[in-house]
């Protein structure tokens, strides 16, 4: 499992080997995407396709401290979240393209990819949707004695919903072991955060619930692990919920595809310069844990992984056109 | 003297042209001014024309109040299915205040709704979510199924003193068909036959109606003859055009891609069996969706639709045609 997530890796501060790991991850969600967008192109891949790339630092930072039993909660933008978590890259990607063996059986796509077996439990197609889930799970988990935190991604977009202000509100009053990590990257489609509300930080909004927050680079994916170790820490310990807003940028569309007037505002090129996997490469050098050699070989091995993934995917069938009953209800 | 555009077009139009006629129309939407250069915002100005958050409740909430206020809202919510974060605001609140009220209060709104993205959309984007609300008492709901009806429907939802409910398909929103020049509305509760037949009446709904127009053009290759009708509306629905053609064919069909029990053919299904009767020679025939979410992948996406072929079998089953080879 190169890169994904491991069965309890506790949350102690960065070394060589977990740079090194963060980086194989971040290298994986970069090279499955940019192979993704073509396969998109080409009709390969059918639906609605969110990259996320220039925003792999949170997933990375976040997935890969958490055991399977922690559960994932993710939006429609699911391919690193879903990666670092652990979903196996051949199966993300049949399920992409609608295969049979894809981890939902093409049934899902994009936004509804679900693995249960390292705790994914799914991606929505509705902003904040699945928000409160993430309080369930802790509660669930709370009651079981076990306290392992659950973890909800949102985007900056998903904290005007009235149902955020609901979960946090339940979970700060249940104290239950929940991390709400937002991935601000100012954007929620075509339309720039300042459009959409004035309050400036989203870690802001949960000082009034009495909720701990923090805000940091999310393009620095030793910050993000650091910071969100201690939130895990915190609530493994039966500390309740915490908020950890990641500052990013998404250097492509909102989807494949989209529209792209809107992105004369947006400053790619400033955030390049900001790239999480070149930001750690050079960290990773000056604190002589690596250098870009072991960069360009964790990358060639990520791109290896997707060829593996794509043939796999190419090679699996489609699903059989019907409906199996035991789908439509539980029994 | 007509234009051809395409559906989405024609909505553009009548909001645009109605927003010119009623300086009382207002137009909100999440991503409704992505750029100084949107014509929109460009021609009615940033006090009319508002971006909103990601806060679908507020947004028809907010739309209600200033309806109320005698302003006359358009809520762009893209997907139909985000509007059923606010449910509460579409079934329950405004839907009720002009009766609740003895009439002191009217809420002229309409609520953009687009429905139906089955091209890999997946569960929750591709539903077919429109029959849920013909019942909701107060609220009127029109399904164009052409540009010009598009455009009709619009200028008239505008013009209601009502709730009304907008659903656009998405599929077809690129579609292209004459629209008439100048001012253009069609009534609310007139359904319109789009095709003249007199062997099977066939009624689709919103986007089913290109498929049973379809159907109805291969069955004419093949000497039958079907008529095609489009409600236009399903609240009001007029189920008196239809009751006339059945009683001239004697056969129904219905076309729809809604889930079977939530659907408009059930509805049309149980009026015609409750008023039409003694015109029906074979039992009235629903063509719809499966009770399924649909799918991602294409080939269960497809088995779970409603398609010409599915179509063209009721039709053949209902007056008793021994199935074409396909
Ligand atoms: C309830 C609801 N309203 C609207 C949408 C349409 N929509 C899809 S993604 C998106 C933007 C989300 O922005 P954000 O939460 O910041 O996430 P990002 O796309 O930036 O990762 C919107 C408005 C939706 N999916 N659900
Ligand atoms: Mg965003």
């Amino acid at each position: 499992m190169p890169g994904g997530a491991a069965a309890d890796p506790g949350s102690q501060a960065l070394d060589a080997g977990g740079a090194e790991r963060l980086l194989a991850t971040m290298w994986r969600i970069r090279a499955f995407e940019e192979r993704l967008e073509p396969l998109k192109r080409s009709s390969m891949v059918h639906g609605l396709t969110h990259l996320s790339i220039g925003q792999e630092a949170v997933a990375a930072g976040v997935c890969t401290q958490l055991r399977d039993d922690e559960p994932v909660y993710s939006n429609h933008r699911a391919n690193g979240h879903a990666l670092a978590k652990g979903v196996d890259m051949g199966r993300l990607l049949a399920e992409l393209m609608g295969r049979a063996d894809g981890c939902c059986r093409g049934l899902g796509g994009s936004m509804h990819v679900v693995d249960v077996a390292h705790g994914f439990l799914g991606a929505t197609g509705v902003v904040g949707g699945n928000l409160p889930f993430a309080v369930g799970s802790a509660l669930a988990s709370r009651l079981l004695g076990r306290e392992r935190p659950a973890v909800v991604f949102f985007g900056d977009g998903a904290a005007q919903t009235g149902i955020f202000a609901e979960t946090v509100n339940l979970a700060s009053l249940w104290q239950v072991p929940v991390v709400f990590v937002c991935e601000n990257n100012g954007f929620a489609e075509f339309t720039p955060r300042s459009a959409h509300t004035r309050v400036e930080r989203v870690s802001d909004l949960a000082a009034p619930f009495r909720v701990a927050a923090r805000t940091v680079d999310g393009n620095d994916v030793a910050e993000v692990h650091r910071v969100f170790a201690d939130a895990l820490t915190q609530a493994r310990a039966g500390g309740g919920p915490f908020l950890l807003e990641c500052l990013t940028h998404r250097l492509s569309g909102h989807y494949v595809g989209d529209p792209g007037g809107y992105r004369a505002a947006v400053e790619d090129e400033a955030w390049r310069a900001r790239d999480p996997i070149g930001r750690l490469v050079r960290q990773a050098d000056a604190a002589g844990w690596f250098d870009v050699e072991r960069s360009r070989a964790a990358e060639e091995a990520a791109r290896d992984e997707v060829e593996a993934a794509v043939a796999f995917a190419l090679g699996s069938p489609f699903p059989d056109p019907g409906i199996p009953a035991e789908l439509t209800y539980a029994r | 003297m007509s234009h051809v555009i395409p559906y989405i077009a024609a909505i553009q139009e009548a909001i645009r042209e109605e927003m010119e006629r009623d300086e009382r129309v207002l137009y909100f939407g999440q991503n409704m001014a992505t750029s100084p250069e949107d014509p929109f915002l460009k021609q009615f100005g940033p006090d009319r024309v508002r971006v909103t958050p990601i806060s679908e409740t507020a947004e028809i909430g907010m739309a209600t109040g200033a309806a109320v206020a005698g302003y006359r809202p358009v809520v762009e919510l893209y997907m139909a299915e985000f509007l059923l974060v606010a449910t509460d605001q579409v079934v329950n609140e405004g839907t009720r205040f002009h009766f609740m009220s003895k009439g002191q209060v009217s809420v002229p709104m309409v609520m953009v709704a687009g429905y139906g993205f089955t091209a890999g959309w997946a569960g929750q984007h591709t539903g077919s979510i429109y029959g849920m609300f013909m019942g909701v008492p107060g609220l009127k709901v029109a399904l164009p199924s052409t540009p010009a009806d598009a455009k009709g429907l619009m200028t008239t939802a505008i013009r209601d003193d009502n709730p009304v409910l907008f659903f656009q398909n998405y599929l077809l929103l690129l579609d292209e068909g004459e629209v008439p020049d100048g001012e253009h509305s069609v009534p609310f509760g007139v359904a319109d036959v789009k095709r003249a037949g007199s062997d099977l009446t066939l009624v689709g709904t919103g986007y089913a109606v290109r498929t049973a127009l379809k159907a109805a053009e291969t069955l004419a290759r093949r000497g039958v003859s079907v008529e095609v009708i489009d409600p236009r509306t399903i609240a009001p629905l007029d189920v008196d055009t239809i009751l006339s053609s059945v009683a001239r064919t004697r056969h129904l069909v219905l076309v729809d891609q809604a889930t079977r029990h939530s659907s408009v053919a059930a509805v049309i299904a149980a009026e015609v069996a409750e008023l039409g009767f003694s015109s029906l020679e074979a039992p009235i025939s629903m063509v719809t969706a499966l009770d399924s979410s649909i799918a991602y992948s294409k080939p269960v996406e497809e088995f779970v639709l409603p398609d010409e072929h599915k179509v063209i079998r009721a039709v053949e089953a209902s007056l008793g045609l021994a199935p074409a080879s396909t």
